[in-house]
């Protein structure tokens, strides 16, 4: 099995445990070993940005630089903004020398070095490109037949761009969920942001933001939204009481993580892919496998 | 003595570091202000901000609401016919208010910035209901009700951990960032 350094980022330890447990098992079931780096600390999300730039890189490099210590070549993040921020300061280290000068001085006070040379991919990608959807495919013990899926993918597991890929409207998602047998649907608002922090820091317009994610996938008749972050589901999941109140609407629809979704094709056991540890009760099963 | 750098100056410098094109290419073609999804809660629009850096209205620019309202999706810096990194120069806004301690009056932003900073350098990692104390004392009474119910409803249901995690190497994590910036005695 091909080994990955697995960086899980700090919400997979908290509010998105069923994305860890399903992440795990999934990976497992299809010959992906992710190896977690030792003691990681947090990236920084967005908001550490806008405090300092320089120690924003420098706390992302430290994983960065555990992950190059084991010798692998592959680094991993389930999350967005985890995977986003490790992507470019990889990135900006390898291209700079400088910037990778000043921040190796600084990791000499945990006897780290960092070069910048890992290739770095959220989870989607690393089950797309080297597993495939043929192999995914002949994974499947129960195709999701007749589920309407709205796939999310959210901002930053898209942007910024990283190389020529399209950010406007990509389908890689859609594959990957057809392959487990599921019914894709047209979801214009796919790329839209779910208002990240602003959940905590400008309520009223990232209520608005997950209010028009939930009404055009409920609109399409969706009967699950699949998310690739934390972020993204916890927003699109656990806010739906408060959009409700805010906006007079009866909003109830499962939100899902792609990995959970993927398990269940898969014929793993619902609990140990965190089904029905959710934070908002399931107005009807997701599938009925 | 040499002459002051104007706020326009001010904002190309704290954005050093960004890989897009300087402000100055800026076409004022509006395609950022109609990508983003947070444009109808700003004072002003990203176009019109950027017109604004640019002829240095710097009270106006910094009073406003804009630079706090982005949720960093980088969808007008995808879509920016001149190439400007926008989300960026929105970071660089923040740092530029945080640095110099001005900003609207109310926004939470500032707080959970800074409230995620001190988390962050003191257990290495970041757990919401810790963070929730740096923030929860601006929330109005009904958002405050709200949230209480959604966070505590998640504690309960053991959705979040009640015990913050610690990374080990806490002490030389510490160190690593002191080199970076001084922070003074940590709490």
């Amino acid at each position: 099995m091909k080994q990955y350094a697995y960086y899980p980022g700090c919400s997979l330890e908290s509010l998105a445990k069923p994305y860890q447990l399903s992440a795990k098992e999934v990976s497992l079931a299809l010959g992906l070993d992710l190896r977690e780096i030792e003691d990681w600390n947090c990236c920084g999300a967005t908001a550490y940005f806008p405090v300092d730039e320089l120690l924003a890189y420098t706390l992302v490099a430290r994983n960065l630089a555990i992950a190059e210590k084991t010798g692998l070549t592959d680094f991993v993040a389930p999350c967005s903004a985890c995977f986003k921020n490790a992507y470019y300061t990889n990135n900006y280290l390898k291209k700079d020398p400088d910037l990778a000068d000043h921040i190796n001085f600084a990791l000499e006070e945990d006897s780290l070095h960092v070069e910048g040379t890992l290739k770095v991919r959220h989870l989607i990608e690393v089950v797309l490109e080297d597993v495939g959807l043929e192999a995914v495919k002949n994974k499947v013990a129960h195709p999701l037949a007749g589920l309407k899926v709205a796939p999310y993918y959210g901002c930053q597991l898209l942007r910024p761009r990283k190389d020529h890929e399209d950010v406007e409207n990509p389908q890689y998602f859609e594959e990957l969920l057809s392959a487990i047998g599921a019914e894709p649907l047209e979801y214009a608002s796919k790329t839209r942001c779910c208002g990240a922090s602003l959940i905590i820091t400008n309520r009223k317009a990232a209520l608005e933001m997950v209010h028009l994610l939930l009404k055009e996938a409920i609109e399409r008749g969706a009967d699950v939204i699949v998310t690739t972050c934390p972020m993204c589901n916890v927003n699109v999941e656990v806010y739906q009481s408060q959009v409700n109140r805010e906006f007079g609407t009866n909003y109830s629809i499962p939100v899902m993580y792609f990995t959970q979704l993927m398990g269940m094709a898969m014929g793993i056991a619902p609990r140990r892919l965190g089904i029905a540890r959710e934070p908002v009760p399931k107005a009807q099963a997701p599938v009925s496998a | 003595m040499t002459a002051e750098l104007s706020f326009n100056q001010e904002i190309a410098n704290m954005m050093y570091a960004t890989h897009g094109n300087p402000i100055s290419h800026c076409l004022q073609c509006g395609t950022c202000s109609g990508t983003c999804p947070a444009v109808e809660f700003m004072d002003y629009t990203p176009r019109a901000i950027i017109g604004m850096i640019r002829e240095n209205f710097k009270d106006e620019v910094l009073a406003s609401n804009t630079y706090w309202s982005c949720a960093s999706c980088y969808h007008c810096t995808v879509r920016c016919p001149a190439g400007i990194d926008i989300a960026d120069m929105m970071y660089a806004l923040k740092r530029y208010s945080m640095w110099k301690s001005r900003f609207k009056e109310g926004l939470i932003g500032p707080d959970f910035s800074e409230g995620f900073v001190k988390m962050i350098v003191n257990s290495g990692k970041s757990f919401e209901p810790i963070l929730a104390t740096t923030y929860l004392p601006k929330f109005s009474a009904g958002d405050l009700v709200q949230e209480a119910l959604t966070a505590t409803g998640l504690v309960l249901k053991g959705k979040i951990p009640l015990l913050p995690k610690r990374i080990k190497r806490l002490k030389k994590f510490q160190r690593m960032v002191k080199r970076i910036i001084p922070l003074g005695e940590l709490s």
